[in-house]
């Protein structure tokens, strides 16, 4: 550890929160139909498509109607792209002649993307074409994402409206948030890697030799306007199949930087945007607070254990740290703060290989995604993941006082409670149960590449990126079999799916509620005492569930990493 | 049920449209037109033909170069397409090692790296880079202490003195940008480019 690695962590919070403010303000605009610096340029295309799709951009609905529209939009979006990877091979661009997906890579694939999962099953630079790199992958990040994001705002308005029947319009929020946010943003962001060093070119692999005569095949392709969207939409899903530790998708200390902050953009300034829509943007600031307090407690501890390094290589005589499955132009802080941020967020892309972390330098990310990535969390998803946690925060302080909860002015009651615990419980039983099946059967113990303690990491790790819809990886899993990419992809639907609907239907419940003006028993949520108490259920529902687990992978590892104890090759 | 079809499916193609083929398209014109080297790969040329990428690394396994750090790179074994074989700074297929920290089949590697590395320059530390694999498999750069850690071995290859050589690598040590981001390194291709043009092998 050293002075300059904490600085690149300063700067980094600092850059982060200076920025939540002023795009929060331009994303309250954006979500809430008022006039933006874009407009002159981007609403008649708007306006046009609405015409052409037959939606009344003043008509809102109902929180039913509202899921069933995202829902019909993920069926067929998912039913395009299966479709789009099966028969790759007989469409153009594609210069470099991949052949069609197999069908459990495909769904596998396919749930993955239009879950903002991004699980790499599939092997990039050797498996998709780059119309299906283009059309499936890069539009499926934008959707996604922009999905995520109407979801929260969909929640937000249950919080900000009183005795109202809808929570907007579906078809509004996706269309306003891909065009006025997540496009103009990728485009500015896209120059920017190109500028860094990231190829943008639809030519094929480049044939070069060496220095000493070999030939060296270089797969290039459009790779910088994916990644401008796979880091800002908390995507994650690579180009390459090193993801950004390859350096065509990361080459420089400074496109690291830029990709860090563009994973947390969204997400913190998502804080404020709730803020602003609820009337008061100390909430908003008092959630970023707990958010930040978890980060910087998770990214202290990564940084730590992979300064440290691990005892085993260091018992040969090894010093300076854990070197193994990172790159030299982002060091081990580089990539400690990278991997910290990509679980916080449900970004999931990674610039060094997780599966060769310390033993506790990888339980981090672990707990990052199992807590249920609530710290800034996916664009809209980390908000509607904290903002259950907080509706159960709040049921906890009111029972303890004995009151009937209240959350800016709204009654918390049954109907929300149940809702929030269903989305909480879903991802351990997802991540759990998957990981128990997975350790008793033949298909699931063939795939761990490292025997012992960490191959049990390695499958655990698998199930809670995908339920967690993350998609980095202990990439050692041999993922591509049938087992696994249709039991990930499962995890990935579930663990996507019974969150936001729960979400949204507590959204529902809560926007018909009368708001109650706060009196002297209400309890303040914009201070510290609410803070500590909202990092404190978070830990105790998150280490409750899942400290068994952890114990039985990363915490025997560590320890038998101490006594020099190594384990052979699984699988 | 079609009115309420109609907007999922023109949303649909119409976002698909924008988002997966004239965002896409439109970018590649641009960056083409603006940043044409980089937009096609920053590839090398020397007397006319590719030599390599400036951000990707090569093998170097010939005394008289500096070596890079180890690639875990695979590629389909030719004899058997089902299996895959080494083969390092594989830029067609990207990939870490994927070995775990009390891995015994790493921490074999590492101990035959470090053993063949202090035999060939005794009493000086192994820099931890020269013996880890890295993510990508094609990290470009090694350390600056892991560049002159090999000083000796290539100026002894190549009949140059070692003040000649530590010279040129200083010349090509990158700093952190501003002097706060990443790490300061070496880019091992440029350097090796460097080497030829002083004395050509």
């Amino acid at each position: 550890m050293s002075l300059n690695g904490w600085f690149q962590i300063a700067l980094f919070c600092a850059v982060v929160v200076a920025l939540a403010r002023p795009l929060g303000g331009y994303m309250s605009r954006v979500f809430t139909g008022e006039r933006t610096l874009l407009s002159p340029v981007l609403s008649p295309v708007e306006r046009g498509l609405y015409r052409v799709a037959g939606i009344d951009a003043e008509q809102e609905q109902h929180w039913l109607a509202y899921a069933s529209a995202m829902l019909a939009f993920h069926v067929l979006g998912f039913l395009t792209l299966y479709a789009l990877l099966r028969v790759q091979a007989l469409l153009p661009f594609n210069p470099d002649g991949q052949a069609g997906v197999a069908p459990d890579l495909a769904f596998n694939t396919a749930t993955s993307f239009v879950t903002n999962t991004n699980w790499q099953s599939y092997g990039g630079e050797t498996t998709l074409s780059y119309l299906t790199q283009m059309l499936g992958l890069t539009h499926q990040n934008f959707l996604s994402a922009a999905t995520g994001i109407a979801l929260a705002v969909a929640l937000v308005r249950g919080f900000s409206r009183a005795s109202a029947k809808t929570v907007g319009s579906f078809w509004v929020d996706l269309t306003r948030t891909t065009l006025y946010l997540l496009l103009p943003l990728c485009m500015v962001l896209t120059l920017f890697y190109v500028w860094q060093g990231i190829p943008q070119t639809l030519s094929g692999a480049v044939e070069a030799t060496t220095l000493e005569g070999a030939k060296q095949t270089l797969a290039v392709g459009p790779v910088a306007s994916q990644v401008a969207i796979k880091m800002l939409g908390t995507n994650g899903g690579g180009f390459f199949n090193a993801n950004a530790a390859h350096p065509f998708e990361n080459p420089t200390a400074l496109s690291n930087f830029v990709q860090m902050i563009s994973i947390f953009a969204l997400g913190a300034a998502m804080t404020n945007v709730f803020g602003r829509m609820v009337g008061d943007e100390r909430q908003g600031w008092a959630i970023l607070a707990a958010m930040g307090a978890l980060f910087l407690a998770g990214t202290a501890i990564v940084y730590w254990a992979e300064s440290a390094g691990s005892p085993v290589l260091n018992g040969l005589g090894l010093t300076g740290g854990n070197m193994e499955g990172k790159e030299v132009r982002f060091g081990i802080l580089g990539s400690s703060l990278f991997a910290a941020i990509t679980t916080a967020a449900s970004c999931g892309a990674v610039n060094a290989m997780h599966d060769s972390f310390t033993a506790l330098g990888g339980m981090i990310p672990l707990i990052n995604m199992e807590l249920g990535e609530i710290i800034v969390g996916g664009v809209g998803a980390g908000l509607y993941g904290i903002l259950v946690f907080v509706i159960v925060t709040i049921f906890v302080a009111g029972l303890m006082v004995g009151r009937t909860p209240e959350y800016l002015g709204k009654k918390i009651e049954g109907r929300e409670v149940k809702m929030a615990m269903l989305a909480i419980l879903c991802l351990p039983l997802m991540m759990l149960g998957f990981t128990a099946l997975a350790t008793v059967v033949a298909a699931g113990l063939a795939g761990p590449a490292n025997a012992g303690p960490h191959g049990f990491s390695e499958i655990l790790y698998a199930f809670t990126s995908a339920a967690a819809n993350n998609g980095s990886a202990f990439g050692g899993l041999t993922a591509n079999t049938t087992f696994y990419n249709t039991t990930l992809g499962l995890g990935m639907l579930f663990g996507r799916f019974f969150v936001i609907i729960p979400a949204l239907a507590i959204a529902g419940s809560l926007a018909a509620k009368k708001t109650v003006p706060a009196s002297a028993g209400t309890f303040p949520t914009h201070g510290g005492l609410f803070v500590g108490l909202l990092v404190g259920v978070i830990l105790i529902v998150g280490g409750l569930t899942f400290f068994p687990a952890l114990a039985l992978g990363p915490v025997v590892e560590h320890l038998a990493g101490g006594l020099g104890q190594t384990f052979p090759a699984g699988g | 049920m079609l009115t309420q079809l109609r907007p999922v499916f023109v949303l649909l193609i119409a976002l698909t449209a924008l988002t997966g083929l004239a965002y896409p398209l439109a970018m590649t014109g641009l960056a083409g037109a603006i940043f044409p080297a980089k937009a096609a790969g920053s590839l090398i040329e020397r007397d006319g033909r590719i030599v390599g990428s400036s951000l990707i690394g090569q093998s170097f396994t010939g005394t008289g170069y500096f070596h890079g750090r180890p690639s875990a790179t695979s590629a389909a074994d030719p004899a058997d397409s089902t299996k895959t074989v080494p083969s390092p700074y594989n830029a067609a297929n990207s990939s870490g090692s994927n070995l775990g920290p009390t891995s015994a089949v790493l921490a074999e590697r590492v101990k035959g790296d470090l053993d063949a590395l202090k035999a060939g320059n005794p009493g000086r530390p192994v820099p931890v880079d020269l013996v880890t694999a890295s993510g990508s498999g094609l990290d470009p750069d090694i350390s600056p202490d892991a560049a002159q850690f090999q000083v000796p071995r290539v100026a002894r290859e190549r009949g140059l003195s070692e003040d000649r050589v530590r010279s040129l690598v200083e010349a090509q040590i990158q700093g952190r940008l501003v002097g706060i981001l990443g790490e300061p390194r070496v880019n091992v291709l440029a350097l090796n480019l460097a080497l030829d043009d002083l004395k050509p092998r």
